[in-house]
């Protein structure tokens, strides 16, 4: 197990080892990268303008959400948390989806029928058991899908991320245990979350092997999970990556980190920025210019923009909806108070 | 068709299902070598392979949150957990997710799973072993929770539970495992899970029961017969979500009813079978509904399980006095 994590950009963008992705690969994944931030910071200004009811931002987190969902193929799944809308569209879940999600409404929910990306899950650590089963059920179908399944620090102290991890190696799952360790949970500071010295170790308990990998360095995020997916689609079982990083923002758009964490921490991560490496890198290949750097920037915007407008203008989730979505079919009792509602 | 116990309807509508579908999976805890603590499972793992009648990790929870993986990707897992009061560690995943998500995925991602879930005392069991805490799962919205009280009832139940679109939670009366047998066919056809059965004509009370106190319920009719009262004997079956027309039909004929379970009185099911009866026959009524309920307490051990679990004797009691009123 690495006791360094995997790098091959240091934090000035600097190839420190040769680089597992050729150059297009890069670019791609840089492309993608400025996207996801665009996203995020109009997430963030969308709720303070009240046209979100929520929004858990992710800045600093681009690298580990971006290069990682881009090893999966179609057909593979993908059971995320909360924090990880990047990953879930670069796995084809729909934007505007995950915008009507944070508007707060259950259409945001319901991905098209190719999307094999489960919805948002709130409980913390609750959905990689979930992974788990689907990884399980590919290998009974006999295909060679996999299943790559996101969480946080905090997550790895819920039971249930034990038991996903205990069934998985018990069951050789195809399963790719994907945490950001971005160092807070709300308030909690990984150091006060495990004794353990990294993540990673965990894995050593269940049978399987654990990457650690600097998180904010996107080749090296692409690499550690390819690897991984490649393990879990031969049949030999699952993986745990620690991608370590850093929550740049707040837990949630209702959270205050000024709270219980000083400013100095955040700005020595800003140093590390994933976006700013990828870019340093691959203007030294002489792949990036200001000018593509406006026009990514221009078509992330319009994109966005595009998906919010989408994203208003859904249809209204009708009060008969609430009762409807319960069972395949409407039982008697629940029909009844659709009646009573008045929502007939 | 043979003679079979209820134990047996249940094995032998998982032999069925395994059969007839590559899709059902049934996992547990010591479901494939030794065939359940119950044994229900017996055999199974031999016939239709390890991979099919699965042994898992000690983890309720794990259990149930990788069954809900199975069952979004289309498979059709049958779950077993050892005893009702060893289904809390699951609780989460069941009502976090096993319940909601059809609903928080608009129908795109469904849980047509089975959590078949042994429950109830008077097998003088440790602790933990007889609980009857069905009302906890009946309140969950998105959950079918049923509960047969006959062997061919449990067969043909059992069958439509694992056929069905959306998770149901079965319980299964332990103390009636073994006790009662009837005709069983060999492969019997799914049976309604929305609806009550009237299992015995009365026109001067009815008693309500569901699961294994429909043993004492039955007796009580047979010995308020032989005193001269026509009792009619509902058998609930389906606890969640609940239809009460069968019953309240029934209520209208009687004008009396008594409401029997096992589980604590306070907030149980027997309170939401009287206010729907209140919703649907007040006006019909000759007298209070009443209960015959275990008490608000812990299920005591052993030697004194009597003393909680519902006798024959209280509910012809209750009975005697309703009619009196």
């Amino acid at each position: 197990m690495a006791e360094r994590p995997l790098q091959f950009l240091n934090p000035d963008g600097q190839l420190i080892e040769k680089s597992p992705v050729d150059l297009d690969r890069a670019v791609a994944l840089y492309r993608d990268m400025v996207l996801a931030r665009v996203y995020d910071k109009k997430g963030v200004a969308l709720q303070k303008q009240g046209r979100l009811a929520t929004y858990a931002p992710f800045e600093g987190q681009e690298a580990a959400q971006v290069a990682s969902a881009a090893t999966l193929e179609q057909g593979d799944w993908m059971v995320p948390s909360y924090r990880e809308p990047a990953a879930m569209w670069m796995h084809g879940y729909p934007m505007e989806l995950l915008i009507a999600t944070r508007r707060g409404t259950e259409l945001g929910g319901s991905p098209p029928d190719d999307v094999r990306v489960l919805p948002v899950s709130i409980p913390v650590g609750s959905h990689m058991l979930h992974a788990v089963g689907l990884a399980w059920a590919e290998r009974l179908r006999g295909t060679d899908r996999v299943a790559i399944t996101y969480f946080g620090d905090g997550a790895t102290s819920e039971g249930d991320f034990h038991e996903a991890m205990n069934f998985a190696g018990v069951l050789n799952a195809g399963c790719i245990f994907f945490c950001q360790n971005n160092g807070w949970a709300i308030s909690l500071p990984r150091e006060e979350q495990t004794a353990a010295e990294t993540i990673a170790h965990k894995a050593v308990g269940y049978g399987m092997p654990g990457v650690l990998v600097d998180g904010n360095d996107a080749l090296a995020v692409y690499e550690a999970t390819r690897t991984a997916v490649e393990r879990a689609r031969s049949g030999a079982g699952p993986t745990l990556i620690e991608a370590q990083t850093y929550r740049m923002g707040p837990h949630s758009t209702a959270d205050d980190p000024g709270r219980y964490r000083s400013p100095d921490a955040t700005e020595e991560w800003r140093t590390r920025d994933p976006v700013e490496r990828l870019r340093r890198y691959l203007a030294d290949q002489g792949s990036w210019t200001p000018e593509w750097q406006a026009e990514l920037e221009q078509d992330g915007s319009a994109l966005v923009e595009q998906a919010v407008v989408t994203a208003e203008t859904l249809p209204t989730f009708r009060p008969e909806e609430m009762f409807d979505g319960m069972f395949a079919e409407l039982p008697p009792g629940i029909a009844a108070q659709r009646a009573e509602a008045g929502a007939i | 068709m043979a003679s079979r116990t209820l134990a047996q309807a249940i094995t032998l509508a998982l032999d069925n299902a395994l059969g007839r579908s590559d899709d059902i999976i049934v996992l547990g805890e010591d479901v494939g070598r030794t065939g359940g603590v119950f044994r229900i499972t017996d055999g199974l793992r031999a016939k239709h392979g390890a991979h099919r009648v699965v042994d898992t990790p000690l983890a309720e929870s794990g259990i149930v949150g990788t069954a809900l993986g199975l069952a979004v990707a289309g498979m059709r897992p049958v779950v077993e957990l050892q005893f009702m009061g060893f289904s809390y560690p699951a609780f989460d995943q069941i009502i976090s997710h096993v319940a909601r998500m059809r609903h928080r995925t608009r129908h795109r991602f469904t849980v047509p799973m089975v959590i078949r879930i042994p429950y109830g005392g008077g097998i003088g069991a440790a602790e933990h072993h007889s609980e009857s805490t069905e009302t906890i799962y009946a309140h969950i919205p998105g959950l079918k929770v049923v509960v047969p009280s006959r062997p061919a009832d449990a067969a043909g139940m059992l069958r439509a539970a694992i056929e069905d679109p959306d998770p149901v939670i079965f319980l299964e009366p332990i103390r009636m495992y073994r006790s009662v047998k009837e005709e069983v066919p060999d492969d019997s056809p799914p049976a309604r899970l929305d609806t009550s059965t009237v299992e015995r004509l009365g026109s001067d009370i009815t008693l309500v029961s569901w699961g294994a106190m429909m043993k004492e319920t039955r007796e009580a009719a047979e010995k308020l017969a032989a005193s001269g009262v026509s009792a009619e004997v509902v058998d609930l079956r389906c606890l969640a979500p609940m239809n009460v027309d069968t019953l309240a039909a029934s209520v209208r004929k009687t004008g009396r009813a008594v409401v029997i379970h096992e589980a604590p009185r306070s907030a149980g099911l027997g309170a939401e079978v009287i206010a729907s009866l209140q919703e649907h026959c007040a006006y019909d009524l000759e007298a209070p509904v009443a209960r015959v309920t275990g008490w608000d307490t812990v299920i005591p051990l052993k030697m004194a399980e009597h003393h909680y679990l519902p006798s024959t004797e209280r509910i012809v009691t209750t009975a005697e006095r309703v009619l009196a009123s």
